[in-house]
């Protein structure tokens, strides 16, 4: 069924700053197929389609497009001669409207005019093919929920009727009913003669849409090889290249006690509505279920972020009320907390390691309202050895570290007001296999230590291979919650999706 | 933001209906505030206007009082231009200068000689305005610099061109442009908009239009989607210088004559204008038209001044706490906002 | 030695240079220029602006901006002429005038630091409006004329008197500059501000007190420019309407010159000390060379922008690969 080779790379290579992102890779894509890229987090995926769409230029190697070799200078290029990318991180302009944005470059304006009649018209026709009528040409795409900024994202690069299309987990949101309908589409375009390339990290999509599976992993193309033609098992194997056994630490049975952490009904806006649990010292509690069901801001609201929080908390049995972050690092509650956004939550980019990992501690270094440069070196020593992080001097950009020693310096900074409990938002995202591993192994340590985790994470793996208890959050409360030998892939999926387990029958509320 | 969006798989095809309707609903609220805010401050100012003049509001008021927001309608348009795209143009006041000051020496001779003295004029302020882009997106200086450091030079090549005030300007063209249309309409007024209006039309209708909101609301959404930021920025920069040649030269049909130092207060109250008008700062939102509007506040409070008791000298207190005003009325939103980050940059 | 001066930031380097050029030029010119007198003289009128870009530096490293300096300076002064010029009904008030000056700009100071910090309006604006609101109450009140009161004694003796061959002025200067380079490399508020500079929302996550800080650093600026408004004042032997308008540009222009981000994080005192001095011999180099107001406008604006544009084009990324606070100097 495949076509001739419609692109080919030849040891393309590129890093950033001292940190291999893709190393000689060779790699070509057909016309007339559907060619799955699947790695981890952190494989070169990103990077590899962050080329072929011209947003970054490889470092070495070549690239030849339709036979002919090319170097793009921008996305304008590459969309020029016919590739259109549905990003991960949506390209859409928050500002402008959904019928803006999917024609933003590419309005086929006549005599270089728009018509805003002719473009909402067009607009809707693509959302119609898109089974998405409920989508308003004119809303501004900041007021939409993600699944339907996704689907304006599918649009906008549908309308461009690429040769080649990139799409970068562009499901992640969708419906059930979406995703069949995008495929297909996308089935027609393959039998058109076009290009996809599609990167999902659901099998099953993979399994029903690709014709070809590339795999990635550190850096390097591993293998490609026609879909079928490889278990399950062995596909996660080539991606992890070590079984997922090796990567967890051992867990440890939690002793019975009064709980370090208790949350009851916990309401914020309409994001919180009534979430509980509570979590004993060493034990590391899971919150999972789909994206954006209220975990970010259960975690934000018991860190002092949110205003107007109701509900109890309590912390080692006493009432509390955080109204800050200031509040809750306090020493009689040392709450940490890890952000969702390493780059403008967690860190300050410019400024170095050191002054990173010290600025949570800052009153504790002061004497005489002057700081102790010694006890904030030898601290700012200690953390580094202690979480491992890799770097020429602490005296070092924090920009110029990798995503894995950039998330191991968020850790350090909390780890230094020695906390009790520590929430950790999505930690793990964009972060290479083996420094997983250690933060796992570190928590591990922490919890054993006796410290109280809460780990939100939307990796099913994560939550059954870390997680001595998972509470999985459906519309802004915690609808199921799981322990033991009931956390499995199935019961968690079940729960995320507002199924309680054994009842499939049932579906919403 | 998008991110932490509101309906997933989870919920039914009605709840995600009614979901948007809400929003949009409340969208098209602070969409209407945007342009409502600025239209209310006009109205009330502009009614305290006609009641306090001892002439009421008639032909014969409303020409002085229309002459009197062109040039700072004119200033304001050009600023909203770079303040969309998330620039600042502090230079705007030097170029109203300098093509005020070119004005009083070419705007004079047979008719000829006087279309060709305003072409030289408005391009004059296109050069410079392209010069502030060229600085910014090539120099890569932080905008509010490169054109604190331009303007310094305008501002010095517009008193070597005029070091007094004075200059020989047609007289046909204060009688032209500082009367009425069909004895009605302030030929001001038609000047402001008929040019703003034919620039803007066209622009909102084409890829360059959409890219200035594009690429103030968001660069790396609009590079991603392959427009070219750095052309559209040097397009900005450039309207705005040739919207304040517009205001300079319309400075020179009031006066007929040139001054060096006219555009001293311009560049500060075109920021204020633009920012009462609804635009922010933070770029990709507001209108060209709130900006004007935002102009006529200022420029009628000024005028209110005159006619009333209270001491001309206390104009720019008001001016300025209007402008305070505003924009703690517009900052409510943030201050009060459920999640602390919001208000964070 | 080219390592050495790699270590060094390249601001330092081009500012030494520039200085060096225009002491060559000015001692061309004019035979007393390289004498301690004139240049003691310069230094001295560096003070005020010196002065206000100390205020300013400090917020700008915030990532915020104070356009209200030239009102702060002109009401402050004012405000201490006026009560000095109450001294001869109540006994006691002229030694009140310098608290009270300085107090009147702390408390702008404050008023700026509320809008930006409780408000959260846009510094540029917020400043914007309140330099416009204090324009109008300064000239409401005093007619539009220089308000009765002369500058005490004391105003006089620090704007123009010298103690160990130094002016006053100077000294009152680099006081303030020191105190705040010790606050920003040597306390932990010098490290929330370097941490707010660089992204606001990481530091309030860890647990920095961010309003509260650009607050303090609103008052403190507002003190700065009363400070310089004072000294103004004394230098002038009375407060003038718009006695400040002079000073807000090359205030901006000169934290910026000193290689300190106009978006906040980076820069440091010493730099910005060596600007003042840049651009207060610029002004003068260009007066000995008897240039007119329109040639000495543009050559001022272009050497700014050309400065900016060889650290903005020429330096990048020899910039960018160092850590940007004093205390991560050196001492690998």
């Amino acid at each position: 069924m495949a076509g001739r080779a419609f692109v080919e790379m030849a040891g393309i290579g590129k890093s950033y700053g001292g940190v291999t992102a893709l190393k000689d890779v060779d790699f070509s894509i057909a016309t007339h197929s559907i060619h799955a890229v699947l790695g981890e987090n952190g494989a070169g995926k990103s990077t590899l389609i962050k080329i072929l769409a011209g947003v970054v230029a490889p470092d070495a190697g070549t690239f030849a497009f339709d036979g002919s070799a090319v170097a793009f200078a921008s996305p304008r290029d590459a969309a020029r001669l016919g590739i259109a990318c549905v990003f991960q991180e949506l390209s859409l302009v928050p500002d402008l409207t959904v019928a803006d944005n999917i024609f933003l470059a590419h309005g086929s304006p006549r005599f270089g005019f728009f018509s805003r009649r002719v473009q909402r018209q067009d607009a809707e026709r693509i959302l119609a093919e898109l089974d998405s009528e409920d989508i308003n040409p004119a809303a501004a795409i900041r007021n939409l929920p993600l699944a339907q900024a996704q689907i304006v994202e599918i649009a906008k690069a549908l309308v461009q009727q690429p040769r080649l299309l990139i799409l970068d987990e562009a499901t992640s949101a969708l419906s059930e009913r979406h995703v069949t309908r995008l495929f297909e589409i996308l089935r027609g375009l393959r039998d058109g003669g076009r290009s996809i390339v599609y990167i999902s990290h659901r099998m099953h999509e993979i399994e029903s849409i690709a014709d070809a599976c590339s795999v990635f992993r550190n850096g390097q193309h591993v293998g490609t090889f026609a879909q079928g033609a490889k278990s399950p098992g062995d596909v996660i194997e080539m991606m992890i290249g070590r079984s997922i056994a090796q990567i967890y630490p051992p867990k440890r049975p939690v002793g019975a006690g009064a709980p370090l952490l208790e949350v009851r009904d916990l309401h914020w806006e309409h994001k919180v509505t009534g979430v509980s649990f509570s979590v004993r010292a060493g034990e590391v509690y899971g919150l999972g279920g789909l994206e954006g069901q209220g975990q970010t801001e259960t975690l934000q609201a018991l860190f002092g972020v949110l205003r107007r929080v109701s509900g109890e908390v309590s912390v080692g049995g006493t009432p509390v009320r955080v109204r800050s972050p200031r509040r809750a690092k306090r020493s009689d509650l040392a709450i940490a907390f890890v952000p969702e956004d390493r780059k403008t939550e967690g860190l300050h980019l410019h400024l170095s390691v050191s002054d990173n990992i010290a600025l949570s501690v800052l009153g504790k270094l002061t004497r005489h309202g002057l700081l102790d440069r010694r006890r904030e070196k030898s601290l700012v020593a200690d953390m580094v050895e202690r979480l491992r992080i890799r770097v020429s001097t602490t005296r070092a950009e924090v920009s110029t570290l990798s995503g894995g020693n950039q998330q191991k310096v968020v850790l350090a900074k909390w780890l230094a007001i020695e906390p009790r409990v520590i929430l950790l938002c999505d930690p793990t995202r964009g972060i290479d296999v083996g420094t997983k591993a250690e933060i796992y192994k570190l928590l591990r340590e922490l919890a054993a230590e006796g410290v109280a985790i809460v780990f939100y994470t939307t990796d099913y793996d994560e939550l059954i291979g870390l997680c001595d208890r998972v509470g999985i959050f459906y519309g802004g409360r915690i609808s199921q919650e799981l322990s033991g030998a009931e956390m499995t892939e199935t019961s968690i999926v079940k729960a995320s999706f507002g199924l309680q387990a054994g009842d499939a029958r049932e579906g919403g509320r | 933001m998008l991110a932490k969006g509101g309906a997933r798989q989870g919920m039914s095809t009605s709840t995600i209906t009614s979901a948007r309707r809400r929003v949009t609903g409340l969208r098209r609220l602070s969409w209407n505030g945007r342009v409502a805010v600025p239209t209310i401050i006009f109205a009330v100012v502009f009614t305290a206007f006609g009641l306090i003049h001892p002439r009421g509001i008639s032909v014969i008021t409303m020409t002085p009082w229309a002459d009197q927001q062109a040039a700072l309608g004119f200033a304001a348009a050009g600023q909203f231009m770079v303040v969309v795209t998330r620039g600042l143009d502090l230079s705007v006041g030097s170029v109203l200068a300098l093509s005020n000051a070119v004005g009083s020496v070419m705007l004079n001779g047979s008719p000829l000689e006087i279309a060709g003295g305003m072409a030289v004029v408005l391009a004059v302020g296109a050069l410079c305005g392209l010069l502030n882009g060229v600085a910014v997106v090539y120099g890569r200086v932080v905008p509010i610099i490169a054109t604190l450091s331009t303007g310094a030079i305008y501002s010095g090549l517009a008193l070597w061109v005029r070091p007094t005030p004075g200059g020989d300007v047609a007289e046909i063209l204060n009688d032209l442009f500082t009367n009425e249309v069909f004895g009605v309409i302030p030929t001001s007024l038609v000047l402001l908009f008929g040019v703003v209006y034919a620039i803007w039309s066209v622009l909102s209708r084409t890829i360059l239009g959409r890219s200035l909101y594009a690429i103030g609301s968001s660069e790396a959404a609009a590079y991603m989607s392959g427009l070219r930021a750095d052309q559209v920025r040097l397009v900005a920069y450039m309207l705005s210088g040739f919207f304040a040649a517009c205001g300079g030269l319309f400075l020179n049909f009031q006066t007929l004559s040139g001054d060096a130092s006219v555009g001293a207060s311009y560049t500060l109250n075109s920021i204020a204008a633009v920012v009462i008008g609804g635009a922010s700062l933070a770029g990709g939102v507001g209108t060209v038209w709130g900006s004007i509007l935002g102009a006529f506040v200022l420029r009628t409070i000024g005028a209110i001044m005159i006619f009333t008791s209270l001491p001309a000298l206390a104009q720019p207190l008001f001016e300025g706490t209007v402008l305070l005003l505003a924009v703690s009325f517009s900052a409510i939103e943030l201050v009060r906002a459920p999640n602390k980050l919001k208000a964070l940059p | 030695m080219i390592a050495m001066l790699r270590r060094l930031d390249p601001s330092v380097i081009v500012l030494t240079a520039m200085i060096v050029l225009l002491v060559l030029i000015g001692s061309s010119e004019l035979p007393n220029f390289l004498t301690s007198k004139y240049l003691l003289q310069q230094l001295q009128i560096a003070s005020f602006l010196g002065v206000v870009a100390t205020g300013a530096f400090v917020v700008i490293l915030l990532g915020h901006i104070d356009l209200s300096v030239p009102w702060t300076m002109t009401a402050s002064a004012m405000v201490a002429t006026t009560v000095a010029g109450l001294g001869a009904k109540l006994p006691g008030a002229e030694a009140l005038s310098i608290p009270l000056g300085i107090l009147a700009g702390m408390t702008v100071g404050a008023f700026n630091g509320l809008g930006v910090a409780v408000l959260r309006v846009p510094s540029m604006i917020w400043t914007l409006g309140v330099n416009i609101v204090l324009l109008g109450g300064c000239v409401l009140v005093t007619g539009g004329f220089a308000p009765k009161g002369e500058s005490t004694e004391l105003m006089r003796a620090l704007a123009v008197g010298r103690d160990l061959g130094v002016p006053n002025a100077t000294l009152v200067w680099l006081a303030l500059a020191a105190a705040v380079a010790c606050i920003l490399s040597g306390t932990a508020i010098g490290r929330a501000i370097y941490a707010i500079g660089n992204g606001e929302r990481a530091a309030f996550l860890a647990g920095v007190q961010t309003g509260l800080t650009l607050f303090a650093a609103f008052v403190f600026a507002g003190g700065c420019n009363a400070v310089a408004g004072l000294l103004l004042a004394g230098y002038a032997n009375q407060a003038y309407q718009a006695m400040g308008d002079p000073y807000l540009l090359p205030a901006i222009a000169a934290v910026v010159v000193g290689g300190t981000s106009i978006q906040g994080g980076k820069g440091a005192v010493l730099n910005v000390i060596l600007a003042v001095v840049f651009v207060t011999l610029l002004t003068s180099v260009l007066s000995v060379l008897q240039m007119n107001d329109a040639q000495r406008q543009v050559i001022y604006g272009a050497v700014i922008l050309g400065t900016l544009l060889i650290y903005g084009r020429l330096a990048p990324g020899w910039a960018a690969r160092r850590a940007v606070t004093p205390h991560s100097k050196g001492s690998r």
